[in-house]
């Protein structure tokens, strides 16, 4: 059962260490020639003004927050899509039905909340 | 002659990985050419034959190039963040299938790099974990562009994350496995193709592909006339080049998902026992339109706004993609399989 997973494994080493290589390669090999100017973040030639380290805007948080509650759900929908030929062929389906059904329902609702207090309104 | 089985992951893995990086060397060189050709120019004809060689030519310049690091960037992670992108993006590709079994001699040798039980959820957690090279990417530049363009770039991966995996439970529901092994031998005639099943969910999924990598019409996190060049703003060299290959082998790995869930995989139409290097290249075929298709769509569409962006993605998608999966629920249940 485990051993399944052991090409992974050196799959993730030859990954890692293909992606680190190509990291430190280029450290080593490129010229370093470093100016106030080249060191300057590029905004079109202007002069930066102040940092970038600024405050974000809620959408992207709100956006994230909702990612995260239907992420959930999805992974709560797995365990479901995996079995439900099963179930359906031990004569239980139509009740497994019925009650993803209600699960995804509810968040339906959810979702139909959040869309009329316009938080998917983008630019608002 | 006793084979050693870690001689036959090493081969396997050599083989994937290495077909994955040409296949993304490639696809940036096919980038410039179909972009050419669909233009009336010619596009890099000068290394190699057809310019052949363009991307190791370039591979080679890019290693050579000279490395910014902006003042004020946060230096561990702007080093970091073009690996954390790329890695999550190639290791998806070890438990696609890229072909059938292969019999030689005593050995029955699966192909894929790993075979397990686990594989979508395998690969939708690591699909899901690239967004981070993106965001410390851009955040880590200090640089307002970047910032904002990683901002936008995380915003819609995780909008359309949703709409990818309800799709791709949909064919679970059907399939009753997360085996993607099990789920492309299912597939063994073209009328058992789970596109014939379900075809909003290949859409759906279609579409979603071209978000999830930021390609044309959404790219939005690195739309030039808007934010220079997005999260990677600030890259240079290598660094640079390692953001383009994460994205090549995500768009690879996505066709090739695609291809594997609703395509059959390596099955060829009306000849179920082909043998396996047909296989092979019919799921090459079947990828290879996909990626095909994403350079098609780039010359087609006019980019999107970001508002619509998001409207598509959750007021049309998820709905349709949640009500795909009830429907789909509700057949399994009521025995019409």
């Amino acid at each position: 059962m485990l051993e399944s997973y052991a090409p992974i494994l050196i799959y993730a080493a030859v990954v890692i260490g293909f992606a680190v290589a190509n990291l430190v390669i280029s450290d080593l090999l490129g010229r370093k020639r470093r100016t106030i100017d080249k060191d300057r973040p590029y905004e079109s030639g202007m002069t930066p003004e102040g940092s970038a380290r600024v405050r974000l805007s809620i959408h992207f948080y709100l956006v994230a927050v909702l990612f995260i509650l239907f992420d959930v759900e999805s992974i709560f929908l797995v365990p479901w899509a995996v079995s439900a030929r099963a179930l359906s062929e031990a004569g239980v389906g139509p009740i497994v039905f019925a009650e993803i059904s209600l699960f995804v329902g509810v968040l339906a609702i959810g979702l139909a909340y959040v869309w009329r207090k316009g938080g998917l309104e983008w630019d608002r | 002659m006793e084979v050693p089985l870690p001689l036959i992951w090493l081969v396997k893995i050599v083989v994937i990985f290495g077909g994955l990086v040409s296949t993304a060397a490639l696809m940036s060189l096919a980038e410039r050419k179909v972009s050419a050709w669909m233009q009336y120019r010619i596009g890099p004809n000068r290394v190699g034959p057809f310019g052949l060689l363009q991307p190791l030519a370039d591979g080679v310049k890019f290693i050579f190039k000279e490395e910014l690091i902006p003042a004020g960037a946060n230096k561990f992670m702007f080093r970091l963040a073009p690996a954390l992108s790329a890695a999550p993006a190639m290791l998806t590709m070890a438990v696609i299938p890229i072909g059938g079994t292969v019999v030689l001699g005593e050995y029955s040798i699966p192909l894929s790099i790993a075979d397990v039980d686990i594989g979508v959820l395998f690969l939708l957690a690591f699909s899901g974990l690239s967004i981070y090279g993106v965001i410390l990417g851009g955040w880590a530049s200090n640089s307002k562009y970047s910032l904002l363009g990683g901002l936008r770039a995380s915003a819609q991966m995780i909008s359309y994350e949703l709409t990818l995996i309800l799709t791709i439970l949909a064919v679970v529901a059907l399939e009753g496995t997360l085996n993607l092994r099990t789920i492309s031998e299912n597939q063994q005639h073209v009328g058992e193709w789970n596109i014939w099943t379900q075809p909003l969910a290949f859409v759906l999924f279609t579409i979603t592909m071209f978000a999830e990598t930021n390609r044309h019409p959404f790219d939005f996190a690195e739309c030039e006339p808007e934010l220079v060049g997005g999260f990677h703003t600030e890259y240079s060299a290598m660094r640079f080049a390692l953001y383009f290959l994460g994205e090549y082998c995500a768009m690879t790995v996505l066709s090739c998902l695609n291809a594997t869930l609703f395509l059959g995989g390596p099955s060829v139409p009306f000849w179920p026992e082909a043998p396996w290097f047909v296989g092979i290249a019919a799921f090459c075929l079947k990828a290879g339109f996909f990626l095909f298709l994403f350079l098609w769509v780039r010359w087609s569409l006019p980019r999107m706004r970001f508002d619509q962006l998001m409207r598509l993605g959750w007021k049309v998608f998820l709905p349709l993609a949640l009500a795909n999966l009830l429907i789909t629920g509700g057949f399994i249940a009521f025995g019409a399989h």
